[in-house]
């Protein structure tokens, strides 16, 4: 019997350079990206604004200035990656918490707050305008991400687009047809799987039995790799080399990187009752500020110092952006027209009959 | 008998369920060790086990798409779509298989099956979390469609809904879910899937309505008392079927008709009752039927989202509209 001459036997990477103590890893190759000090330094403290940001958000959700928040605690050094390894004109299509990446790419602390606070204003983006909104429904972002890839490629443009799912996520048959596509048209991007173990209550091994998630982009033909989510210099080094494939032709990737959600689901969730105290204590053993602080200051390019004055100054661009977004909501609300005024380029007949009748009860409290 | 809120009576119909029939299995995403985001599968899994309360991997089409095999092959599933902004990839295998199994096999093969989900606004929750979509529901063929409005209907609907032979839709209205408290008895009693339940007794007009509306529309009704208009409060519950005689027959006392609904105007149950009352009902009528709805526009965000549902002011405004003519 003729058998099928297929290379049906992978292996996935596993890297990291970081060990949790922020030594290198005896056995691991030097990328280049652990001697760019300059670049770790201020990824690093995009990673500390990210963390001051989010602890803040947390707390303006617990006294009822703020919706419910999907924090990123634990989350920092794989969102950061994905975003220093793009260009300004390139695409990045986010889940919904990935505030790292779209601070670093210009969005603004305050859009953050006042998307969950319920505002559509925090959706304007104006310093990234080519990046998708938050995308709640999961992995459907997956296949738009896809879809701005196979524009640059019929448009001829050296733009990559970079999407983000969680590990519940890859089991989405969007994830799963967004590698299909990238894979059929060799497009220009980056699926990045942010493992972080827990999809609300429903644990990572609850998933599937694979042994890892990058593998699924095996069966799609991409390269796919896993890294230590927790491990910046890792991170960066496999998304510079798969985002600098992609713009170059060379087809899409699958990045697992592979982390630890540090907090509750969003604020709307208890983990306390599904998830054992002691295995949150062991995954802080690993988080990834610790272990990247260690290293530039080993390398002489951080100090006690520099993180006192940093953290002040974090916490200095927070308040204002929370002072900006509870001024936004209290002083400036948004009308009862701002719901009519986005549907279409131009507003419809009968939408323009709503808009007057809702006019007449601009502050009516519906479902009271 | 205990006095429960509208998801315990959602909790205690599919303990009830499960008991009495072992091809009964819940199904969804946190279902079983967290018993669920809202709790209403609290208590389930340590009760029946894990191969009966399956927490699954995350991935509605293939929650919708399990409940056609499982239910197609002599289970009886029960699934939770976490919200119903969810439910939209579900769509799928409703429409082109749950709803026409059935009829597809002559009678053969058939989807004995419940997607129930907490659906509607009011809560502060995030983008798709706040949606009343029962009318994309409603519009498929085979499905029934049902909303409960208090805690004694969740439970009696669920368990009707849940023996029913065929696909029903049960949303969840989880702006109330803990809104009153009232007694149930734990009898095993389902409620018909067919009927509209009359809540108040009146003799001007007719208010119809469903769901957590039904919170605004007895306020209103309650208002209109005090000025001494006597509205009849009628509770849909069971979008499809449509028990139009039950609105016909109150219209043909009261003459007048306002319609209250969450839901975008444009195509939904709203239309559907008047285009109804317009068939059937027209020489009842002594003024124009009205409807309350949510605009339509895309749910805002939830700082909005209360400007957006019709308000008791908006009810009683369409009332006032109706009885001025004469």
């Amino acid at each position: 019997m003729a058998k099928i001459n297929a290379n049906t036997h992978f292996e996935i990477d596993y890297v990291q350079f970081l060990d949790h103590e922020g030594q290198p890893l005896p056995d691991a190759p030097r990328p280049s990206q652990a001697d760019d000090l300059e670049r770790l330094v201020a990824l690093y403290q995009e990673m500390v604004r990210v963390r001051v940001f989010d602890k803040k958000a947390v707390a303006l959700q617990r006294t009822g200035k703020l919706g419910t928040y999907a924090s990123c605690l634990g989350h920092e050094a794989a969102h950061i990656a994905m975003a220093a390894a793009m260009r300004p004109e390139d695409c990045f299509a986010p889940m919904y918490r990935e505030y790292a990446a779209q601070f670093y790419r210009g969005v603004k602390m305050s859009d953050v707050l006042l998307y969950w606070g319920g505002d559509e204003r925090g959706n304007d983006f104006a310093d990234a305008p080519h990046d998708f909104s938050w995308c709640v429904p999961i992995a459907t972002q997956c296949l738009h991400a896809a879809g701005a890839a196979l524009a640059y490629k019929l448009r001829k443009e050296p733009r990559v687009a970079v999407t983000v799912v969680g590990d519940g996520g890859s089991s989405k048959g969007d994830f799963l047809e967004a590698i299909n596509a990238a894979s059929a048209w060799k497009l220009p991007m980056v699926l990045v799987i942010v493992n972080n173990q827990w999809a609300i209550s429903v644990p990572r091994s609850a998933q599937n039995s694979a042994q890892t998630l990058a593998q699924k982009g095996i069966a799609g033909g991409l390269r796919s790799r896993q890294v230590d989510g927790n491990d910046l210099i890792a991170c960066l080094n496999v998304m510079d080399e798969a985002v600098a494939q992609a713009r170059a032709g060379e087809g899409a990737s699958v990045i697992e990187m592979v982390t630890y959600r540090l907090s509750d689901h969003t604020t709307a969730d208890d983990a306390r009752r599904y998830r054992p105290d002691d295995e949150v204590e062991q995954a802080w053993q690993r988080e990834p500020l610790k272990r990247l602080r260690a290293y530039l200051m080993a390398q002489g390019v951080w100090d006690q110092a520099r993180e006192d004055a940093l953290e002040a100054a974090a916490a200095e661009d927070v308040q204002a952006a929370v002072d900006h977004y509870q001024s936004m909501v209290t002083d400036q609300p948004q009308p009862v027209t701002a719901m009519f005024d986005h549907m279409y380029a131009e507003l419809p007949h009968d939408l323009a009959e709503q808009r007057a009748y809702a006019e007449r009860y601009p502050e009516d409290a519906g479902g009271h | 008998m205990s006095e429960i809120t509208l998801i315990e009576g959602v909790t205690m119909a599919l303990a009830r369920a499960m008991s009495e029939d072992d091809s009964v299995v819940v199904l969804g995403e946190d279902v079983g060790v967290n018993g669920g985001v809202f709790r209403a599968t609290v208590g389930l899994q340590e009760r029946f086990g894990a191969d009966r309360v399956l927490d699954t991997p995350l991935a509605e089409v293939m929650i919708a798409g399990l409940c056609v095999g499982l239910s197609a092959q002599g289970m009886k599933p029960v699934a939770e779509a976490q919200f119903c902004g969810f439910t939209m990839p579900m769509i799928d295998h409703l429409m082109c298989h749950a709803g026409r199994m059935r009829n597809r096999t002559r009678g053969r093969l058939s989807c004995p099956m419940v997607l129930r989900f907490p659906s509607g606004g009011g809560i502060h929750a995030p983008e798709h979390h706040s949606e009343s979509p029962e009318a994309l529901f409603a519009h498929m063929p085979g499905l029934r469609v049902v909303i409960p409005s208090s805690p004694a209907r969740a439970y009696g609907l669920l368990l009707a809904a849940i023996r029913d032979p065929d696909p029903v839709v049960f949303m969840e209205p989880k702006r109330i879910y803990r809104w009153q408290k009232e007694a149930v008895e734990d009898d095993g009693e389902a409620l018909p899937l067919d009927v509209c339940f009359t809540l108040r007794d009146g003799t001007d007009l007719t208010l119809v309505s469903w769901g957590a509306m039904i919170k605004e529309t007895l306020e209103a009704a309650d208002q209109l008392a005090q000025r001494g208009i006597s509205a009849e409060v009628i509770d849909v519950a069971t979008i499809s079927p449509l028990d139009m005689d039950t609105i016909i027959e109150s219209v043909s006392r009261t003459g007048r008709c306002v319609i209250v609904q969450e839901a975008p105007r444009h195509c939904g149950v709203a239309s559907e009752i008047a285009a109804n009352l317009a068939d059937a009902g027209i020489w009842h009528l002594h003024a124009p039927v009205k409807r309350v709805c949510g605009y339509d526009t895309v749910m805002p965000l939830y700082r909005s989202e209360m400007k957006y549902m019709p308000s008791v002011r908006r009810i009683v405004d369409a009332v006032n509209e109706v009885m001025e003519v004469s």
